[in-house]
């Protein structure tokens, strides 16, 4: 290998991007992927600006990542960091669902909702926009540089600039209070990482969306080789049935005249123009494809003028393609989608997804959490009485202020106080007021008389006061713990 | 694996790539272009790497260009957290020790304080714990040789005890009682203090051992012999001792007398870590109010 070899894309050894005009094209497939770009680009965009009100002691953004206080709000749910398990769960029901929606329509993430997908699809639309469809974006491409081309490519680059400063903008509004936010930054006040994490992202926005995009599925995600792991015979995937078109004719009334049998498919390269990632799916399956059905859409258009069946390309799984070639029917895609496999995909993902609304709704928002002082485990008093400690963690995860009391059951003789309390006012129970939305730590003191060496058992329990009996804010924590006397 | 021979470039049918010859189990590898943005990327890397040694110092004993050190890192976070501290400990060194408590938020930063400078200077003689050991007292419980309110701990640590080189430390004497007493006295008075501090049952020779207590000792240990803190003079009718309450430590005690030593801090730490150590070592559970403070009846926990 020369030097040579690493400069010049005819080696064989580097290849150089074919861009990728896609045509613009119309069909029930163009216009799901309209609608899954709108929600996807809408919920991106707004949710960080929809208020919430939860009261004077937690802030009032519905979606928020409150990193620096440990807090996520989802509307109605508060997320705790020792409750992290739910996001646990939401991300094994992501996966879940992703094998869900591969093995029953196969790569329909990356054609519909993945977010190169949707930013690729969006500046592809600015860019017809600016500079015309598939054969005016080839001309432009090809035509040397003039004033003319230079205004166009400036025009184009600011609107994805634009959108891509947008972008990274909406993300850092999840992780702050965004009017807040939104006008610190315009100040030039916002935190340094704000600003970072806005101009990262309109890098990667920019470049991945206006640039790289097919490359960035076909050599940078692992999702495309994962994914087509996930497929199986059922899986319904872009399928062109050579069956019915080969032999593909271009002049077809020569053909018909010359006699012979000739397929549907009149090469008419409509599929190969409207697909984003630049395959020809007529070779079959392969690793480009992302399955968004764009090329269905422009195929039925073409067959649709030729009076001939849609459906030339079509969503077919790997077994009716082997049925159909065969000379059977076309099974219906219900039929495909609800078989076995799908089914116990979506019940355990909707299992999972039912159990946590449960443990959501279920959980208690009062919990004692004890660390037993172990240097000195025991204290002997003046009075021969013994004394143990504990660090004791109250979560009050209400949004309001609480006065409950701790109580101690078992441990005869036995008296608890806390730090912040004087020893001479040492009960059975005492009472505590708790901080809205915050973990209160005390050192609490147990004294109880002098005893030969041994554990002794007793529990901790923290009552609200201030809720209505049987009310799930009435609910008591209870900790389970050991005297030890030496 | 097998290696196929190299020869006329064979290739896949299904792809119409060339073969690199490499087979495993029948699966062959086929020879795909990298993209050339890959290549880029690739020689980018290798140019930021090479200005990144130079910016940055990645060779050992050569700052880079851009000078940043790790240790002058460390400086600089020192700096900006003592900076971040100044104002608390400002605000402590204006709080009377007394008046600590009213002010919970700053009373929890004294103790915090507190906790790591006895980290570093007390846990020598007292204990990680403060748990102490023979000769050196507990600190957790609530008996106190010389005062445990807040004021008396502080003047404990500034003064220390029988520190030399310090007048006003605090200072007691117990004689050495074997240039005094007979050795069967001695025996008697153990055998009295064994009975006040409720270990054995009262006895003749106790008896006769209390007489000699309330000539030899009830001057500064008191009639009942519960001590005299303004003497330093322990309680010995409770339950913790010092240096142990058996027969054999109480006739050595007796008979020898121990003069334990503590520094005076007052030559060694500033006022405000001294404030902080006896606010933390109040806090450990045998602290006693100051004479005027009310205690709280409901406390507000902090976060």
């Amino acid at each position: 290998m020369s030097a040579l070899d690493f400069i010049n894309p005819g080696s064989g050894l580097y290849a150089k991007r074919e861009p990728v005009f896609p045509r613009v094209v119309d069909g029930r497939f163009r216009r799901l992927k309209w609608l899954v770009m709108l929600v996807c680009l809408a919920v991106y965009y707004i949710t960080p600006w929809i208020r919430w009100d939860r009261g004077q002691y937690a802030p009032d953004q519905a979606v928020l990542v409150d990193l620096a206080n440990r807090r996520f709000y989802m509307f109605d749910i508060e997320i705790w960091p020792q409750e992290f398990h739910y996001v646990a769960g939401l991300l094994i029901m992501a996966g879940i669902g992703l094998f869900l929606v591969t093995s029953a329509v196969g790569r329909a993430w990356c054609g519909f909702a993945c977010p190169q997908t949707v930013w690729t699809d969006l500046y592809q639309h600015v860019e017809r926009w600016i500079d015309g469809d598939r054969n005016a974006q080839l001309r432009l491409n090809n035509a040397p540089w003039s004033a003319a081309k230079l205004g166009r490519r400036l025009g184009k680059w600011s609107i994805w600039l634009l959108i891509a400063v947008a972008t990274g903008g909406a993300w850092i509004f999840y992780f702050a209070d965004a009017p807040t936010l939104a006008s610190q930054f315009a100040a030039g006040d916002a935190p340094f990482v704000a600003y970072a994490t806005v101009g990262v992202l309109t890098l990667t926005t920019f470049t991945l969306g206006g640039f790289m995009r097919e490359q960035v599925c076909i050599y940078m995600c692992p999702w495309p080789r994962i994914q087509t792991a996930m497929l199986d015979e059922k899986s319904l995937i872009v399928t062109y049935r050579d069956w019915r078109g080969e032999p593909r004719t271009q002049g077809v009334k020569k053909a018909a005249s010359a006699g012979g049998r000739q397929g549907d498919c009149i090469d008419c390269n409509a599929c190969v123009a409207v697909c984003p990632t630049g395959v020809d799916i007529r070779k079959g399956p392969q690793l480009g494809c992302i399955n968004c059905g764009l090329c269905v859409d422009a195929c039925d258009e073409v067959m649709g003028r030729l009076n001939r069946p849609r459906g030339l390309i079509d969503f077919l799984n790997l077994d009716d393609q082997a049925n159909e070639r065969a000379g059977a029917r076309p099974v219906p895609v219900l039929k495909t989608l609800l078989r076995p496999r799908t089914l116990i995909y979506f019940a355990i993902w909707s299992s999972i997804g039912l159990f946590m609304l449960f443990t959501l709704g279920e959980r208690a928002r009062l919990a004692i959490d004890s660390a037993q002082d172990r240097n000195p485990m025991v204290v002997t008093m003046s009075d021969g009485e013994v004394r143990n400690g504990w660090t004791l963690k109250l979560r009050n995860m209400e949004h309001r202020p609480r006065r409950v009391t701790l109580a101690m059951a078992g441990l005869p003789g036995g008296r608890l106080w806390s730090d912040a309390m004087d020893r001479r006012d040492a009960a059975r129970s005492i009472t505590l007021q708790l901080a809205p939305d915050a973990t209160n730590v005390l050192h609490l003191y147990v004294i109880a008389p002098g005893g030969p060496a041994g554990e002794t058992p007793f529990t901790l329990t923290a009552t609200p006061l201030d809720a209505v009996a049987g009310s799930r804010d009435a609910r008591a924590a209870a900790r389970d713990v050991k005297f030890i006397r030496q | 694996m097998t290696d196929h021979p190299a020869g006329p470039k064979r290739v896949d049918d299904a792809t119409g790539t060339s073969l690199v010859g490499h087979e495993w189990d029948g699966i062959e590898e086929l020879d795909t272009p990298l993209p050339r943005w890959w290549v880029y990327i690739f020689a980018a890397c290798v140019v930021f790497a090479a200005g990144y040694v130079v910016v940055y110092p990645a060779i050992p004993d050569m700052a880079g260009t851009a000078g940043w050190t790790s240790r002058g890192d460390l400086a600089a976070m020192l700096t900006a957290e003592t900076a971040a501290r100044a104002p608390k400990l400002k605000a402590i060194a204006a709080t009377p020790i007394e008046a600590l408590a009213d002010n919970p938020q700053l009373m929890r930063i004294a103790i915090e304080g507190g906790r790591a400078a006895f980290k570093v200077n007390c846990v020598q003689c007292h204990g990680a714990g403060a748990a102490g050991s023979r000769g050196y007292p507990n600190l957790n419980d609530d008996d106190w040789l010389w005062g445990g309110d807040i004021a008396a701990i502080r003047t404990t640590l500034i003064h220390g005890i029988r520190s030399p080189g310090e007048d006003e430390t605090r200072f007691s004497q117990m004689p050495a009682f074997a240039e005094i007493l007979g050795k069967g006295q001695i025996r008697q008075l153990v055998s009295h203090v064994r009975v006040i501090s409720g270990q054995d049952h009262p006895s003749r020779a106790a008896k006769a051992g209390a007489a000699l207590f309330a000539e030899n000792c009830a001057s500064c240990h008191g009639d009942a012999g519960k001590g005299n803190r303004a003497l330093g003079a322990p309680n010995l009718t409770d339950s913790i001792w010092l240096y142990g309450g058996t027969r054999a430590t109480l006739t050595t005690t007796i008979a020898k007398a121990r003069y334990g030593v503590m520094p005076h801090w007052e030559t060694r730490l500033d006022a405000v870590t001294i404030k902080m150590l006896a606010a933390y070592v109040h806090s450990l559970g045998g602290g006693e109010a100051s004479p005027a403070a009310a205690p709280a009846s409901e406390p507000d926990v902090g976060t």
